[in-house]
């Protein structure tokens, strides 16, 4: 374990640590573009360099390693003079296109230049020209004037994609990152590279030109995708919503965690806030596919379910519940349904399509955000666990009436089957948020927010269990599905529901030992700081 | 102790010393007075001379024949916003926000749009400005890097019997020039347009 002194502050570090990495833990940031704790070391850019006693001359930070009795200083006159006229270097060809460049408001180059820069542009030639508005792939557009050759993408699509696409060719101020020819940038984790370019090179096609950076509020949040339950940042719109056409949510960032996704998401789940706010969501109640109020709508729902249950009894209801919800609506579906209605038909497995597998990176075949809890929750009292067999018994007849939580049947089962197996049913309802096969087939359609509108916590596949804030308001007519039990349970006058999942999540953990550690913060603690993609 | 913490607060009287004549007050208003009388007189005389075609100009009061008659502006004046053109005759404006961001009155929407040309890369898809709120304080003018949105079209009597009146799109925006490059026809055009 090396001692060393980094700006008079003594710190003693594990063996192999770098410089850069003590100074961080000191809270001490050295400027740097191509180094990232992910990838290996370049040390191409040389914008970290430091002055280290009995060191010949400076070193950069990033490569250097500790060692004991090593005195390092980062703010001497000579390692802020060699860093101001690294970054000339840096902007000597750059083109200054800020007012046109997504990244500025987030820029390295921006941050650095106002922090360590603010030199005089003493260059009197013309600007080197390379390529402008390259499409890379489909996710990602490239500007090659502003790239300032640190290579972090090329390394991470050799090192963390393993897909190869990147490259930096030509020599001197000729030297360019391109793809390989004929090769795009398609790769499942592609976005990733748009949040490590640390200048406006790479950015995202979907976000081009949305909105500017400075306008989005951010918040934690937990990517529903797969069963990864990788954690992400939201950014979204507060205002001005003539921006990002008029929708709220603008895009989903990975946030560092070391113990489930690292630095990364895919680009499956990145890309899914966009369905988030689509034209498919339910905003308004309905019956039979005409919108009524919400008191209209459940008190027919009650009435044809109390006087389904007088008639045929309650075993021929089954419930058929999606296993992206979350712990407290798992659980309060199962005291509600489970418990307290005795419903034993409680289905939520769906086996995954051929075309979903496990990766050896992030992306997990299981496409639900739950699945963990719902085997947890659910299997104590249920007798039909797949999907399939309920299915299967509505065709012969033995179900009669279907209450559907936010499954969408259709990818798995097919739309006619599941409009045909619905055709015989006494009455349905569908509790969930957006439109599809399943809920045009149901009778009642009561709609639910999508997890950046509600509070909550998943489990993923590892069974760790992660909380997520509401994000935005509810969309349109929608209401949280606690909201919806609650006011399913006072009309059906069963026992009250609570509608809050912190204290729905203390229930949950005095039933089910595994989420008995506590995961909402304390009322009064302040939420912990979103961390940005460094 | 109470003391500590307050704060002791000068309190300014005024310099002038009055003189005993002007503390009696009556004489000062009677002052007053005649000064006023005297303009109205003489303005009066005048105008009536001009009147009866026996003087042309006067070299008192002037009355200005407004809306007909304009008073020359400064050049520097903060007036009407306008979008100027490139030289190809293409909005300067590439979208970046930045008079939308610094607008203390939050009167400009910009939505921007992608252009192919990739030395050009963004354009405004919609500039509205509502005149309405505006301030007139011209950070917008300042902050734009691409000296496309400028207030020197000289117009400042801007009124329409809606809110959304005000409210000028990227079209009008970009027809207005400045005050210095308008032709006489240009101004009579202009003079139409808003006294319409
Ligand atoms: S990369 Fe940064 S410095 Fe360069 S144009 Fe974009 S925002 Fe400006
Ligand atoms: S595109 Fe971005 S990440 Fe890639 S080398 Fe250039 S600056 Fe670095
Ligand atoms: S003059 Fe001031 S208030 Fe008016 S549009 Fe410009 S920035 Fe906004
Ligand atoms: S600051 Fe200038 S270039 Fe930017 S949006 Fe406003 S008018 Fe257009
Ligand atoms: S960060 Fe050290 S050389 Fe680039």
């Amino acid at each position: 374990m090396p001692t060393l002194t980094i700006d008079n502050q003594e710190i003693k570090v594990p063996a192999g640590t770098r410089v850069i990495e003590a100074a961080k833990l000191l809270g001490i940031e050295i400027p740097h573009y191509c180094y990232h704790p992910a990838l290996s070391i370049a040390g191409s850019c040389r914008m970290c360099l430091v002055e280290i006693e009995k060191f010949p001359k400076l070193a950069i930070a990033c490569h250097t390693v500790a060692t004991d009795g090593m005195i390092v200083h980062t703010n001497s006159d000579k390692a802020e003079h060699a860093r101001t006229s690294m970054l000339e270097f840096l902007l000597a060809n750059h083109p200054l296109d800020c007012p046109v460049c997504d990244q500025a408001g987030e820029c390295k180059l921006q941050q650095y230049y106002m922090t360590v820069g603010r030199h005089n542009s003493a260059l009197l030639d013309n600007k080197i020209k390379k390529t402008k508005a390259r499409v890379l792939g489909p996710h990602v557009i490239l500007d090659s004037e502003r790239c300032i050759l640190c290579s972090r993408c090329v390394r991470f699509t050799a090192e963390i994609s393993k897909s190869h696409e990147l490259g930096i060719f030509n020599r001197g101020d000729h030297s360019e990152l391109l793809n390989y020819p004929g090769k795009a940038l398609d790769n499942p984790y592609s976005g990733n590279v748009v949040d490590i370019c640390p200048v406006g090179a790479l950015t995202d096609r979907d976000f081009r030109f949305k909105v500017r950076v400075w306008y989005l509020d951010s918040k934690p949040s937990i990517c529903h995708g797969c069963a990864r339950g990788c954690n992400i940042r939201v950014d979204y719109l507060r205002r001005r919503f003539h921006h990002n056409d008029g929708k709220r949510i603008a895009r989903f960032k990975p946030r560092h965690n070391p113990d489930v996704n690292g630095h990364w998401i895919c680009d499956a789940g990145r890309y899914s806030y966009k369905q988030l706010e689509n034209e498919d969501r339910l905003l308004t109640p309905q019956v039979d596919g005409t919108p009524g109020g919400w008191d209209s709508v459940l008190a027919g729902a009650a009435k044809a379910f109390a006087g389904h249950v007088s008639e045929f009894g309650v075993n021929s209801i089954a419930l058929i519940t999606s296993a992206s919800l979350s712990n407290e609506e798992m659980f309060t579906a199962q005291e509600l349904f489970g418990n307290g209605l005795k419903m034993e038909k409680i289905a939520w497995r769906i086996p995954p399509g051929p075309e979903n597998k496990d990766d050896d990176l992030l992306i997990r075949a299981d496409k639900n955000a739950n699945s963990f809890a719902a085997e947890k929750i659910f299997t104590s009292t249920s007798r039909a666990k797949d999907v399939e067999e309920v299915l299967a018994k509505t065709e012969a007849g033995k179900i009669k009436a279907w209450i559907v939580l936010d499954a969408d049947l259709g990818p798995a089962f097919g739309d006619e089957r599941i409009a045909k197996a619905a055709e015989s049913l006494r009455f349905s309802w569908y509790l969930g948020s957006y439109r599809n096969a399943t809920s045009q087939a149901c009778r009642f359609v009561l709609p639910s927010t999508v997890f950046t509108e509600k509070e909550g916590t998943v489990t993923n596949f590892a069974g760790r269990v992660q909380h997520f804030p509401a994000v935005v308001s509810p969309l349109g007519g929608a209401l949280p599905l606690l909201e919806i039990f609650a006011k399913l349970a006072g009309r059906l006058e069963l026992p009250t529901v609570e509608t809050n999942p912190a204290r729905v999540y203390q229930s949950l953990g005095q039933s089910f030992e595994h989420f008995a550690q506590p995961i909402y913060a304390a009322p009064t603690a302040k939420a912990a700081p979103t961390s940005k993609v460094s | 102790m109470a003391t500590q913490n307050t704060i002791r607060v000068s309190v300014r009287r005024r310099a002038a010393t009055l003189s005993f004549w002007e503390q009696v007050y009556l004489f000062e208003v009677i002052r007053g007075l005649w000064i006023t009388t005297h303009h109205f007189v003489l303005n009066l005389y005048y105008h009536i001379l001009k009147l009866f075609g026996i003087r042309k100009t006067h070299p008192l009061t002037p009355t200005i024949q407004y809306p007909e008659e304009c008073r020359p502006l400064a050049l520097r004046l903060r007036t009407l916003h306008r979008l100027a053109r490139r030289d190809d005759g293409r909005p300067r404006c590439v979208a970046c926000m930045m008079c939308e961001t610094v607008c203390p009155a939050l009167c400009i929407q910009i939505v921007a749009a992608a252009v192919d040309d990739p030395n050009i890369e963004k354009r405004p898809k919609s500039f509205d400005i509502d005149i309405g709120k505006c301030v007139f304080c011209g950070f917008c003018v300042e902050a734009c890097p691409e000296d496309a949105i400028r207030m020197d079209t000289g117009i400042l009597d801007i009124a329409s019997y809606s809110r959304g009146g005000m409210v000028l799109d990227i079209d009008r925006l970009l027809s207005l020039n400045a005050a210095t490059e308008r032709t006489d026809k240009e101004v009579d055009q202009l003079q139409k347009w808003l006294l319409q």
